[in-house]
């Protein structure tokens, strides 16, 4: 893969136009943070130029977000200067950074469902009319700027009423909106589908134009490559080192990024081999269907095998998921488990079934941040034993230990409070929660999704492993690699149903993207980067 | 009669025919629920539909309206105020205390309006800062306020200065001969500006935003400290408004006046189909919420056989197929 970047002029010094401009609008200099015992930050410094798309890169745990949230004034920093255009700030709150032209996107929606969505692109600016808020200017200002966008969102529509991807578009039209001088994006790729990504850019590039300096985080290196310009590598919460993209191979940024060689994700390529259908499936759906969400769908799982599911942003293969649990219940069809039929009323039915699920949304539908690792680990455990039946303290202990050690979990503490870890180590503890469980079937939903390379490969390795040892997995990911890395068999969605299944013999992402694009429709931006990579 | 019920039957239509936005059904529902409730009056007791007697619901429940207003604004933004029956037990006992010690009526009334306002604004700093549950914040001040009530007297102590009377009982004549009060029009006064300002202002709109979701708010840089703080604030002022008008009604000032009315306020607010999570709900709602309760008092008072126990067994009803009504429809939202 090659970047999309033109070789910087051999004359000059400077390649990215910001720096001709001169001054950093933003240097922070030294910063560190502690979060009770973890260190978090250890003298970071982050330069930003005018006129540049800089990424912000490293693992989960390396100490991006934590940077992030230090120069938007969410955390207070224990030592360190921040210097906003030539003048030393700090700021308390994240109204005092927006004051100073600093917006910020998260990962997650942080925008307020119950508002419409002019509200919540100009909450806090809104236009003013004899003191009060004049709604219509507000909605029409709110139109402008979605068109300005390519957006076709009404302004008047209530937020929650749309579905995760609009609702970041409008959080990036919120961001937009204000007269930005510094923009930082925090992944706000991870749940916006190829076309979505291509608009985002194309947003992007014009605010390089003119003159704002982006701050771009992205798991998507592909997407880094596309779009940035120079980085900052963070590992551990240190600096690794600045760098302009044009000068560095992808293999150099992932190993200053995880600062060790690639040799798990090498290990597992074309790791599956078996697809054998001996005996009675695990697991099987016949013609299971829900009213506006999936259409009659037939699945069968067998022990000790992986059946990966790809599909685009609504494809189904979430609601699919979801039905497999009983988290939705299902209009039509039926599930048979080892041959017997069963209804799956809820969740606790697939549990006693032995069927664990990890959701995509892991921050609203699995971590509990106030609890501690430990608890967290051990509340699938607990709840299907029921509470009267607590968990010896010494089993506890020893499950908890061992999981932590076996997915490399850090701060390998179990006493660390959830909501202190990273995304990746978040995600990890949650694969443990089902784990402990001992299910022979694992769906899991995106369990990659938003989370740094090297947590990635020890996901799948484990995964992997699970598999060899006869438990069955279902697998979704957008990422169509890593589904073609761990299945035995490919499951292709779209459109809510299922249009394909393959054994997973020879089939190459690009045999995938046909299938999904032969039934209508065009591949997008992201799938055709992807098939060029292959 | 049946010409009397024909009004609220031709609403009803027009609310089935016109499909109104989902945020809106609670308010109505609860609307059309208190017009049903009227025109079954009507259809029972002699004279229940004569507009004398909506006038009088709102006058007989003008201090229990400015305490739901308060009780919306602190619910939308997702909290709770037990406080304000207490503090307008206080309010009573200073307006009586200070006007028996020759205070001027006007400093009397700023004097009870400052102390309130100060209360709630306390328990919101506490709320805010020190992250005490609302709950308990506000229990604190329930039992702080109702403590400084004793303290000043145990005895009721009657008003008798020559302004809270006049305004107690000078009447405004409305045209075909009926007639209102002042404390009426200060307690619709308050919906109006509290309505505007949930709806049309800056600070109101950021209560809607940190009721949806806090950690957001404070994301997209919003003054989650004032409105937080705020709200108890204007609760607070609320509890001393209504309390004043508590006051004007049965003018005197007592330590066991008021007890248990934040219940009533809470129980207005859910009924006129503010979420107790936060969030969704108007102001509105909360005013007819108070008239359907007041409604159901003048059933029992003009049924006259019912014991008045029976109040507390329709509102508990009500309450509680209400709670349900809203939890049924926000699970079917997307």
């Amino acid at each position: 893969m090659t970047t999309t970047h033109e070789e910087p002029p051999v004359t000059a010094t400077t390649p990215v136009p910001g720096e001709r401009a001169g001054e950093p609008v933003i240097e922070m200099r030294d910063i560190s943070i502690t979060f009770g015992s973890v260190r978090a930050l250890d003298r970071v410094s982050l330069r930003l130029l005018p006129g540049e798309v800089h990424a912000l890169m490293g693992e989960n745990g390396a100490g991006k977000s934590t940077l992030i949230k230090a120069l938007t004034g969410v955390y207070s920093i224990d030592s360190g200067t921040i210097v906003v255009a030539g003048e030393e700030h700090a700021f308390a709150t994240p109204a005092a950074a927006q004051a100073a032209g600093i917006s910020t996107v998260y990962q997650e929606v942080n925008l307020v469902p119950n508002l419409t969505v002019a509200e919540n692109m100009l909450l806090g600016r809104e236009p003013r009319r004899l003191g009060g808020i004049n709604v219509r200017g507000m909605n029409r200002r709110a139109r402008e700027t979605l068109d300005r966008l390519g957006l076709d969102i009404d302004p008047s529509s209530t937020l929650g009423d749309h579905p995760i991807a609009v609702q970041q578009l409008v959080a990036i039209a919120r961001a937009v909106d204000v007269e930005a001088r510094v923009l930082i994006l925090d992944e706000p790729t991870s749940s916006l589908d190829a076309d979505e990504v291509a608009k985002l850019f194309e947003v992007m590039r014009r605010l390089r134009e003119d003159g704002v300096a982006i701050v771009f985080v992205s798991h998507f290196l592909d997407q880094i490559y596309e779009i940035a310009d120079r980085m900052t590598i963070l590992r551990n919460g240190r600096l690794v080192e600045e760098r302009m993209v044009a000068d560095t191979t992808q293999l150099e940024l992932v190993q200053l990024m995880i600062g060790r060689e690639l040799e798990v994700l090498d290990r597992l390529d074309h790791e599956h081999t078996r697809t054998s259908t001996d005996g009675p499936p695990v697991l099987k759906a016949i013609g299971l269907s829900r009213k506006g969400s999936l259409e009659a769908t037939d699945l069968s799982l067998y022990d000790g095998e992986v059946v990966g599911v790809a599909g685009l942003l609504g494809s189904g293969r979430t609601e699919l998921a979801r039905l497999l649990f009983g988290a939705d219940t299902a209009d039509h069809g039926s599930l048979e488990i080892r041959s017997s039929r069963r209804r799956l009323r809820s969740p606790r039915h697939a549990i006693d079934r032995k069927i664990a699920f990890s959701s995509e949304d892991r921050k609203a539908e699995g971590v509990i941040g106030d609890l501690t690792v430990a608890d967290n680990m051990m509340l699938a455990l607990q709840a299907s034993r029921g509470w009267l039946r607590p968990i010896p303290q010494a089993v506890r202990n020893r499950l908890v230990g061992e999981y932590i050690e076996a997915l490399d979990i850090r701060p390998a503490d179990p006493q660390a409070l959830m909501r202190n870890l990273s995304g990746g180590n978040q995600q990890k503890v949650l694969l443990a929660r089902w784990l402990i469980t001992e299910p022979e079937v694992l769906i899991l939903d995106e369990p990659t999704r938003g989370i740094d390379i090297g947590a990635k490969a020890q996901i799948q390795a484990k995964v992997a492993e699970l598999a060899r040892r006869g438990m069955s997995v279902v697998f979704i990911s957008a990422e169509l690699e890593e589904v073609l890395r761990l299945s035995d068999r490919v499951v292709v969605m779209r459109d809510r149903r299922k249009i394909a299944e393959r054994p997973n013999d020879d089939v190459s992402v690009s045999d995938i993207l046909e299938i999904i694009a032969g039934h209508g429709g065009t591949p997008s931006a992201r799938t055709e980067e992807e098939s060029s990579r292959d | 009669m049946s010409a009397v019920t024909a009004p609220s039957s031709s609403v009803w239509d027009q609310v089935r025919s016109y499909s109104p936005p989902a945020r809106f059904l609670p308010v109505i529902v609860t609307f059309a629920l208190f017009l049903g409730m009227f025109g079954a009056g009507g259809l029972r007791y002699d004279g229940f539909t004569d507009p004398q007697v909506f006038l009088s619901l709102l006058l007989d429940n003008s201090f229990l309206i400015v305490l739901a207003v308060g009780m919306t604004f602190v619910i939308l933004a997702g909290g709770i105020d037990l406080s304000v029956g207490s503090v307008v037990a206080l309010s009573t006992m200073i307006a009586a205390k200070t006007l028996a010690l020759g205070w001027s009526p006007y400093l009397s009334i700023v004097t009870v309006l400052v102390v309130a306002t100060l209360l709630g604004t306390l328990m919101g700093l506490l709320i805010h800062y020190f992250e005490i549950q609302p709950f308990i914040a506000t229990l604190a001040g329930l039992f702080l306020a109702r403590g400084l009530t004793y303290l000043i007297s145990v005895e009721s102590i009657p008003i008798t200065d020559q302004t809270f009377s006049e305004l107690a009982f000078r009447t405004i004549t409305l045209p075909g001969g009926y007639y209102t009060t002042w404390t009426v029009v200060i307690a619709v006064a308050t919906v109006a500006v509290a309505a505007y300002v949930l709806a049309r202002t800056r600070f109101g709109r950021t209560v809607y935003a940190v009721g949806g979701n806090e950690a957001s708010a404070l994301l997209m840089g919003l003054r989650v400290a004032v409105v937080k703080v705020g709200v108890y604030a204007i609760s607070g002022f609320c509890a001393g408004l209504g309390g004043l008008l508590f006051a004007l009604y049965t003018l005197s000032g007592y330590s066991l006046h008021a007890v248990g009315m934040e219940l009533d306020a809470i129980a207005a607010v859910v009924i006129g189909g503010t979420l107790l999570t936060g969030g969704r709900g108007y102001v509105l709602g909360s005013l007819v919420g108070v008239l359907v309760l007041g409604t159901i008092q003048t059933f029992i008072s003009f049924d006259g056989g019912l014991s008045s126990w029976w109040t507390r067994i329709a509102i508990g009803v009500l309450l509680l197929v209400f709670v349900v009504v809203q939890r049924v429809m926000t699970r079917r939202q997307p």
